[in-house]
């Protein structure tokens, strides 16, 4: 019987985590990078410390704290969130580690779910912390503990960055061993390497600089860099991290001789570069998003007087924006060894396809949220919103900008600041308030901007695959904690007007917003109710609706609500509705002809 | 042409909650069963609510998980409009097996986009390649439940995988909800009867 098992490589890298002895893990979700914590939290027997945190920021502390105690710690983000959490990033590397601790941070070349495809290997560089770059889910899942022992022999964390291929890949996984790695946690007080006053600093961020050739040397002889001489061949081909295995496919397919060194750790490898440059007079380098390695190979060969061409995005040989893939080798390839690519010519559909963009789900509650805001507001009104499965609301328009996390309360403070004479009715999710949005309140309030705030409250982190957060009473684990109130929450930053109202019960928010438009100053809104898919999950059955026949019109207002589950015949212009209704009585709210009934027993 | 590095390449495309997960699930786990080495790409996060989604299962694999442009073997769609979607990604040689019910998307029942009849998009599929096309959802619901018409499908491409059938079943009965077992298994052998 084999040892593998097929995995997704975010459940491998919570593998790898467990095989390396990990402690305490923290993360905040965030596509691609959640099923990491959301493995470690259903695992049944844990002998770890697991928790989503509220925000990235406050999760890379979570982790630094345990590390300093000497034990192991992750945390895990996608990469926007490392943005959140580069203050502590920068000081960390100062300051460094005792246990090991490894930052994954999981990019989106591609922009598959994210609103940027930014490299984290540039965090690396900035950092100065070393970076993992996996090319496949087994790689991942073993550079886990190997991360651990690198932090903790040169005390600095460790940066592993797998991308939505790695983390959304699944292979067949050999398992390893678990570490028996049991170190008691203790805080020794030394305030020259916890206490980052400016006279510690400057002593620290020498001594980051000094360990850096020994960082380097070590990552150069790591298994993760592979370095294969052709000599019969005067071209070599870099490439690192996923793109080395579409290169290698790239190269098997056209059956060229080339060197091939392989890139897995940063900083790069100098002396296998090197070693190449003296073997090759042309180098193409393949990786995905911003030419890190290629710059670094220019500088290298500058540094060595070498006349090797290095060729690469900066002349458009390799894509710089979006994924890679065996096509975009084989063509890159081919270019440098002036032969033809091979690659298939691709015929135009004839056919015109529908678009079939995602659409909030039949009964999600954030399109009765929206269906009243829009009516009280009108469609005038400016709507800026946040990150979260109700950034869909596009299609209905009530999202008139999305820029981060956190992000819909200030740029409507700033629109209202600006002098803008619409009404500026902003939404945000639970999940998103309590990670960076109460700071965008207490602004607003602070600073009297005359704006509406809706809540959309579904009562968990939905998106990403139903997390739990603070407003659900559990903890990552399913473990009972303090529920924090919103209304409270809202009221503690400085809110006069705070009301709650049931996202179902259309007229009462209808009233609602028109309350929260008439007050001066900043309102907030919490439209209440559980997502229809956790709720569905967890045995909620709603009676769902039809349309009467004879006495719907064809007038389509049901049908604009843009619900999967509402259909259109154009031959009998009447609506119907589908085996996806959930019973959440929105269409039967707004259809103005009594029409929508629910289906009686 | 199917590549080098790969023994059965894959691709399974639907619409968002259809179950192809759960199908390039059963397939791969078999794979891994019979010592293939195999290599996956799934479609997770924002496109899951409803949007088009494309998985590849790459058998007999150890590099990456993309199937290059006219790459694979065979093309299983959930849902007709995603069988043309994806048809690049096919090699000229290859089997397109597909289910001819349709899931409209909001730019149709919103009146945005039509939809095109489904007997024209076999014709256009067919003007190309091998077309094994039937209504999965029916042959589901004959089984026992709409929601088994992954596992039909699985039944159906399982006449084209370098894995034993038993193999392929036996996941069948351990992945899905005890509960369900036994229509699943029908709806697997009913698709894997739909090929000559």
């Amino acid at each position: 019987m084999s040892t593998r098992e097929y995995m997704l490589g975010n459940v491998a890298i919570a593998r790898g985590i467990v095989e390396g002895g990990g402690r305490v893990i923290s993360g905040y979700p965030g596509t691609p990078s959640s099923e990491i914590v959301d493995t470690l939290s259903k695992m049944k027997e844990r002998d770890f410390y697991v928790e989503w945190s509220v925000n990235e920021k406050v999760a890379m502390e979570v982790a630094a704290g345990a590390a300093m105690t000497g034990v192991r710690s992750v945390v895990t983000m996608k990469h926007v969130g490392l943005n959140v959490a580069a203050d502590p990033l920068m000081t960390l590397s100062y300051m460094g580690v005792k246990g090991g601790m490894v930052i994954i941070v999981a990019d989106d070349p591609g922009c598959h779910s994210s609103q940027n495809e930014q490299d984290t290997r540039i965090y690396s560089e900035f950092s100065l912390m070393p970076c993992l770059d996996p090319s496949t889910p087994q790689e991942a899942k073993d550079m886990l503990p190997y991360a651990f022992e690198l932090s903790e022999k040169f005390e600095l964390p460790v940066i592993f960055r797998p991308t939505t291929r790695i983390s959304h890949g699944k292979a067949d996984i050999e398992l390893g061993e678990i570490t028996e790695h049991r170190v008691q946690a203790k805080f020794e007080k030394d305030t020259s390497r916890w206490v980052m006053v400016p006279s510690n600093a400057v002593v620290r961020h020498p001594h980051l600089l000094s360990i850096q050739d020994g960082i380097r040397e070590e990552l150069e002889t790591s298994p993760w860099n592979e370095l294969t001489i052709n000599e019969d061949s005067k071209i070599g081909v870099i490439a690192a991290g996923i793109a080395s295995v579409y290169a290698k496919e790239a190269i098997e397919n056209l059956g060229v001789s080339a060197s091939y060194l392989k890139i897995g750790a940063y900083p790069v490898p100098e002396g296998l570069i090197k070693k190449m440059y003296e073997q090759v007079d042309t180098v193409l380098v393949i990786e995905e998003l911003e030419p890190i390695v290629e710059d670094r190979c220019k500088i290298i060969a500058k540094d060595m007087e070498s006349n090797v061409k290095i060729i690469g995005k900066t002349d458009g040989t390799v894509p710089r924006v979006g994924e890679l893939n065996v096509d975009h080798c084989v063509k890159a390839i081919a270019d440098v060894f002036d032969i033809e690519s091979g690659l298939p010519e691709i015929k135009e559909i004839e056919m015109e396809l529908p678009p079939r963009p995602p659409a909030m789900c039949a009964g999600c509650s954030h399109r009765s949220t929206y269906y009243a805001m829009k009516k009280v507001f009108g469609k005038n009104a400016v709507f800026p919103s946040d990150i979260g499965c109700y950034t869909l609301g596009i299609q209905n328009g009530t999202v008139d900008t999305t820029l981060c996390m956190g992000g819909s309360i200030p740029v409507a403070s700033g629109i209202y600041h600006s002098g803008e004479k619409q009404p500026i009715c902003c939404s945000i999710g639970d999940s998103t308030f309590f990670h960076t949005g109460m700071n965008g309140l207490l602004n607003a309030v602070y600073n009297k901007a005359n704006i509406t705030v809706a809540i959309l409250d579904n009562r968990i982190t939905a998106m990403t695959g139903h997390q739990p957060n603070p407003g659900m009473g559990l903890t990552s684990t399913g473990e009972a904690t303090k529920e924090i109130d919103l209304e409270q929450l809202c009221r503690g930053l400085g809110a006069d007007f705070v009301e709650v109202v049931d996202s179902f019960d259309v007229k009462a928010t209808i009233e609602a917003f028109k309350r929260a438009k008439d007050y001066e100053g900043t309102s907030v809104i919490i439209s209440k109710q559980p997502c229809i898919i956790y709720a569905r999950r967890t045995g909620v059955r709603l009676i769902p609706f039809k349309v009467d026949h004879d006495k719907c019109v064809g007038c389509r207002m049901c049908v604009n609500l843009g619900c999967p589950a509402i259909e259109f015949d154009k031959e009998t212009k009447k609506s119907t509705i589908n085996a996806m209704c959930t019973g959440c009585g929105l269409c039967a709210e707004v259809c103005k002809f009594d029409a929508i009934k629910e289906i009686q027993k | 042409m199917s590549s080098k590095a790969s023994k059965f390449d894959l691709v399974i495309s639907g619409v968002g909650g259809q179950g192809a997960i759960l199908a390039s699930d059963i397939i791969g786990r078999s794979a891994v069963i019979e010592n293939y080495g195999v290599r996956a790409a799934e479609t997770h996060g924002m496109a899951q609510r409803g949007g088009s989604v494309v998985n590849h299962v790459r058998i007999g694999c150890d590099l990456g998980s993309i199937i290059p442009l006219k790459g694979a073997d065979c093309l299983l769609a959930l849902e007709p409009v995603e069988a043309l979607r994806y048809i690049d990604s096919l090699a000229d040689d290859g089997v397109v097996i597909m289910n001819t019910e349709a899931v409209y998307p909001v730019t149709v029942t919103t009146g945005k986009a039509q939809y095109p009849d489904v007997e024209s998009i076999v014709a256009e599929l067919k003007k190309t390649h091998r077309v094994i096309a039937f209504n999965a959802t029916e042959k589901a619901a004959e089984a026992g439940s709409r929601q088994a018409m992954n596992v039909v499908l699985v039944g159906a491409v399982s006449n084209f995988l370098p894995i034993k059938t038993e193999t392929l079943l036996e996941r069948v009965k351990e992945m899905v909800p005890p509960k369900t077992i036994d229509t699943n298994v029908k709806a697997f052998e009913m698709g894997r009867s739909m090929v000559e």
